[in-house]
Formats: C-alpha cells, structure tokens, sequence
C-alpha cells in the first residue's frame, strides 16, 4: 500500500513537471500537410492544412511581405519567410509563433535554404548581395556583398545546391556566382562573368544539377551544368523572341521550381504571349504554346502530364491548363480578379490558388478541376506547403 | 420659355467652367482614383514595391522623386522607359489616368 501511493505521488509530480509532454494524443499531429499562405498587405500569414483545407493560425507583425517567398526546415517544423523590407522572420508551425526574426537589409528578394537544413540564405535589393544565417538562432555567417563595377549588385534567382551551396545570379551585373559551404562556414565563390543582360530570376532542376538564369534584356537564358567540369555557362533558347520587338511586361515571369512535364521543361517566355518547351537533354527548343497573356507562372503537375499556367496584369484573372503530351490547352477559366500564385500537394492531387483581389485562396481538384473549398484571407500571394522542405531548389 | 432659356446658360457655364479646370479635378472619379491607388500599390508594386520604396524597379515614393515635373512623369508612365523593363501603360490607361497617377506619387507622403 505504502508503495502504490508512492508510485501514485511519483506519478502526480511526473505530470506536474512534464506538464504537456503526456498531453491528450489529439493534441499531436505532424506538420507534412500543413502550409501557409502570406497575406501580402497585412504583414501575415495563415498556416493552413491542406487535408481538411481550413486555416489553423494567422501569424501577424512579419513586416512587409508584398513579394514575400518561405521555404522549410528538414524537419517542416519551422517557415522561413523572406520578407521585401528585409526581414527574415523564422515562424513555428505547430506552435503558431515567430520563433525568431532579424531585419537583415532593407530591400530583400527570396532566400533558400541548405541542402543539410543548418544555413539560410537571403538575396536582398539594398544593400545588394546575399546573407547567411544560422537556421537555430538566425545569428550571421556570412556576408557576401556582390561586389561589381558598379557597386553592390540587386541579386536574383537564389537556389541551394547540393553539397551545402547556394547558387545566385546578380542582375546588376550579369554574374552568377556559386557560394561553397562545404568547408565551413567561410564560403568559396565562383563567379561567372558575362551569362547575359540584366538575368531577371533563375532555378535549378529538381535533380540539383542544372541551374538557369532568365534574361529581361536578351532572348535566350543561360544554363550552366553544375555537373560539368570545368563549369561553363551556355546560352540556351538563345533568339526565341526571333527579334520581335517585345511586347510590354506588366510583371516579371517568374522561374520556380523547373517544371519538367515528360520530356520536356517548360518555361515562360518574357515579352511574349507564349510558353516555351524545351527538351530536357539537349535544351533546344522543343515548341512553343500560345497562351492568353504574358505568362508569370507555368507550374507542371508533380507527375508532369499538365501545366498551369497564370498571367500578369492585366490578364490575371485567368488560368490556362496546358497538356504537356500535345502542347494544347485543355482548360481556360477566371478563378477570379488577381490570380497570383498556384501551389500542388505533393503528389499533385489538388492546387492552391490564391486569388488576391477576391481575398480568397481556391483549393481545386487537379484532374476534375472542381473546386474543393475556399479559404478567406487577406491578399493573399504565395502558398508555400511543406512538401518544399524536401524539394531542391524550394 | 425662360426656364429652357436658363437651363442653356447654366449648361454653358458648366462646360466652360469644366474646360478650365485642371484635368486631374474632374475627370477622375472618386471610384476610377480607387482602381489606380490599388493599380500603383498592387501591379506598379510587382517592381517598385508595394510601399513604392523600390525592389527590381527605382523608389518612386515622393522624397525620391524630388519634386520632379508632373507632366514629365505621366510620359514615363505612358510611354515606359525604352531599354529599361518600365513598360508603357498607354494600352491599359487614359492620359488623365496617368496624370492621376504622378500627382498621387509626388504628394502621398512616404510611408
């Protein structure tokens, strides 16, 4: 008996002291459906979860997130939101809290994180250049200034590579420049003099081995073979615009996450109201699809078979859906005004879409095109789901 | 008689009161100023940043643009830069909308 109300007393303080550890087992859940939506005029965001399509928080006071971009820890525990006014704001999903933020420039563009999950990297605007950060405490590591002739460069198209490298490319300056941490947290850099006039955004393939640059001021994107050595960039699609004068371009396209559809990658064109095939061995062109505007994002399905596409002002009100077997468009709708952002579960089976001007994000059956639910928020821009966090280059 | 005659006079009043106004009073309207305070926030914001402050495009906010001509703004908007990604908004905007435009620029104070 004396033994029994010892245990019960150990028992009692055990749960005094562990308090929520031995919470009830519906408090638990894992974090690989969960994401988040930025609410770009707000300084916000939702964390959503993508199998019951409903918001679980709001995290407010993350600055201003007007072009705001996140990617994961390995764990897909942790967001980290790049924010325009240069903040990188670390946010728990589980929790609903900023675990950590730094305001580490004042004109910030997208980041990345490493292949390992121990450093995060922002491309900034002013000053230009990218910073690295402890993924824990957020603390600097690095401070990589892109130094050119004129100055510190605006920096674009940031992506990690495999063996704790970052690869990034300098608008100002026509440069790409890879940053080795595999040695420590001292990077070396290589730098590529000359890949093209003023290169706008870039991506590396989901394989981690090819890295292209889009270029606003010449018809072409440089591409460089991260297998090759010795490391040479090359022109690619080099005159697709075949000289035409450029129609004007309301917003930049964006390049996101390489989007292969069977043999070929797509991609769209800048200053044409066109999609550009290209063959995924040789980067030739491989056809080309007219579509309803100048086209932002072209976004394959996880398995490749469609492509969504989306379109800049004043054309973005509208998705296209593109078969990749026969180039043609199978589906055109107006989700509705400001379609800005289109993301796919991992395995493809639904797409969030977020439709700023109506303050909602649209959850679409990817195959039936039914719409599934709607999701109120506030201006909404990017959706980021944790899939990413095991994806190269997202 | 006289009814129809007055309604003439202050018809002509009118006009020629609208002539001799600045374009910018009367021919924005309180909604079409709406669309083009969220056109400038929401799609000029795609490059020059939602406050304006600047990102792949210049700070177009009012310090920076330092006083700078009206008039001279509104062809940049119309027109575009050549040689630069500023487009010309000419296909989706009237001359009116773009003087709207610059004057909204140099008199918001920055954020």
């Amino acid at each position: 008996m004396k033994h029994f109300f010892s245990g019960l007393f150990i028992l009692a303080l055990a749960i005094v002291i562990t308090g929520t550890l031995y919470a009830d087992d519906t408090d638990l859940r894992g974090t690989g459906d969960l994401g988040i939506i930025i609410e770009r005029a707000t300084g916000s965001l939702l964390i959503i979860d993508s199998t019951t399509r409903t918001t679980v928080n709001r995290v407010v006071g993350l600055g201003d997130l007007s072009h705001a971009s996140a990617v994961f820890s390995r764990d897909a525990r942790f967001a980290f939101i790049f924010g325009r006014d240069g903040g990188l704001t670390k946010v728990d999903l589980l929790t609903g809290t900023i675990a950590g933020r730094v305001l580490q420039a004042g004109n910030a563009i997208g980041g990345a994180i490493s292949d390992d999950g121990t450093l995060v990297a922002v491309s900034n605007y002013k000053p230009g250049g990218v910073r690295v950060f402890d993924v824990e405490t957020l603390a600097p590591v690095a401070d990589i200034p892109a130094q050119w002739s004129g100055g510190q460069s605006k920096t674009v198209g940031l992506v990690d590579a495999p063996g704790r490298k970052f690869v990034f490319t300098l608008w100002d300056a026509g440069e790409t420049w890879i940053a080795d941490f595999s040695k420590g947290n001292q990077p070396q850099v290589t730098k590529f003099a000359d890949i093209g006039d003023r290169p706008y955004d870039a991506l590396i393939t989901g394989d981690g081995r090819h890295y292209i640059a889009g270029l606003y001021g010449e018809d072409g994107l440089a591409l460089i073979d991260l297998w090759a050595e010795p490391l040479q960039p090359r022109r690619i699609l080099n005159g697709y615009g075949r000289g035409e004068e450029k129609l004007p371009v309301y917003k930049m396209p964006h390049l996101e996450g390489w989007a292969l559809a069977g043999d070929r990658f797509v991609l769209p064109a800048v200053g044409r109201h066109e999609i550009l095939w290209v063959d995924r061995k040789s980067f030739a062109e491989a056809g080309r699809t007219e579509v309803h505007g100048q086209p932002v994002f072209a976004v394959a399905r996880p398995d490749g078979r469609h492509v969504w596409v989306n379109f800049a002002h004043p054309d973005n009100d509208t998705i296209q859906v593109i078969d990749s077997l026969t180039g043609k468009i199978i589906k055109q709708w107006k989700p509705g005004p400001a379609v800005l952002h289109m993301e796919f579960t991992a395995r493809g089976h639904e797409v969030w879409v977020s439709v700023r001007d109506a303050d909602v994000v649209q959850v679409y059956d990817a195959r039936t095109f039914q719409k599934k639910a709607e999701i109120p928020a506030k201006s909404p821009s990017g959706i980021f789901l944790t899939s990413r966090a095991h994806k190269t280059g997202l | 008689m006289p009814n129809a005659y007055f309604k003439r006079i202050l018809f002509l009043v009118l006009i020629s009161m609208a002539q001799a106004w600045p374009a910018i009073a009367e021919t924005t309207s309180p909604a079409r100023a709406n669309e083009l305070e969220r056109l400038v926030r929401q799609d000029c914001g795609s490059c020059h940043g939602m406050t304006l402050k600047g990102g792949l495009g210049p700070d177009i906010r009012a310090t920076a643009l330092d006083g700078a001509d009206a008039e001279a703004i509104a062809q940049i908007i119309l027109n575009g830069v050549p040689g630069t990604p500023m487009p010309p908004w000419r296909p989706l905007m009237s001359e009116d909308d773009a003087r709207w435009i610059a004057n909204y620029l140099l008199t918001v104070p920055d954020p």
